[in-house]
């Protein structure tokens, strides 16, 4: 069960209308490696792991969907009040023609997102190796898109989301150092 | 002398035709070094801790673009 807290993780702010810029934020929605795909994969693994990063598992995908839904309200502040014709000039006159100003999870290039993006494949290290591969990935698309972005507002909430990808990543790798610990720790060899 | 950004210098070629980079830049956050948390690692306050996106020092890595850098953006 969740309990929902009606605010932002972070606070977002946005200094002025580009939808250009949330169509390059909607990498980190609907994207491989974006904050949907992250919370499912988390929140899923979690049923066939052992039991002491079970917990790991469901706070970082509980949190991911903080993110998803700071990375929403950042998009819909872009776009909020873009005119069609403003959105055509940012590329998205083909988002436009299907959803309107609405949000939906597809990648910046337009492509839906698909379940194929996320694995589970029941062997814990496995998972957490990918895990550790999905934050380090979430990490750089979050550098490409600042040096992508000139709102000052918005990139601080950018870099607050960035620096969370690297604590994620120290505690999957701690998840990791957990598991393979030896068992009773007499180590003969 | 340690950084959390490394940099390498690719092959130019004589006939690249985009204006060569000729120094690469890439990040290499804390979590790469620290492995497993060691007790005591200095903290942030609680309010700098909310800004910062972490509550330890060690694990704190901003990262800003070239135009916010030039506007003198925080020291990496």
């Amino acid at each position: 069960m969740w309990i929902y807290e009606k605010k932002l993780q972070y606070p977002v702010r946005v200094s002025t209308c580009n939808p250009m810029l949330a169509r390059y934020l909607v990498e980190q929605y609907g994207g491989a490696d974006g904050e949907l795909s992250a919370a499912l994969r988390y929140l899923n693994q979690r049923y066939s792991i052992p039991d002491k990063v079970i917990g790991l598992l469901t706070d970082i995908g509980t949190e991911e969907f903080a993110h998803l839904e700071m990375i929403a309200t950042m998009i819909y502040k872009l776009t909020k009040d873009a005119t069609p014709e403003m959105m055509k000039a940012a590329g998205l006159g083909d988002h436009y023609a299907i959803h309107d100003n609405a949000l939906y999870y597809a990648n910046s290039s337009g492509v839906p997102w698909t379940a194929s993006y996320i694995q589970a494949k029941g062997d814990p290290i496995a998972d957490l190796y990918e895990d550790i591969a999905a934050e380090e990935k979430a990490r750089a698309t979050y550098q490409w898109i600042i040096n992508l972005s000139d709102d000052p507002d918005l990139n601080d909430g950018l870099r607050f989301l960035r620096q969370r990808e690297i604590i994620h990543s120290q505690r999957f790798r701690e998840a990791v150092e957990i598991l393979k610990d030896e068992q009773g720790k007499k180590k003969f060899f | 002398m340690f950084t959390l950004y490394k940099t390498y210098c690719p092959i130019v070629g004589p006939f690249d035709p985009c204006n060569p980079i000729l120094e690469k830049t890439y990040s290499t956050p804390p979590n790469l070094y620290i492995g497993f948390q060691p007790p005591n690692l200095p903290q942030f306050t609680p309010l700098e801790a909310l800004r910062a996106g972490t509550l330890w020092k060690p694990f704190y890595d901003p990262y800003y673009n070239p135009f916010e850098e030039a506007k003198g953006g925080l020291p990496r």
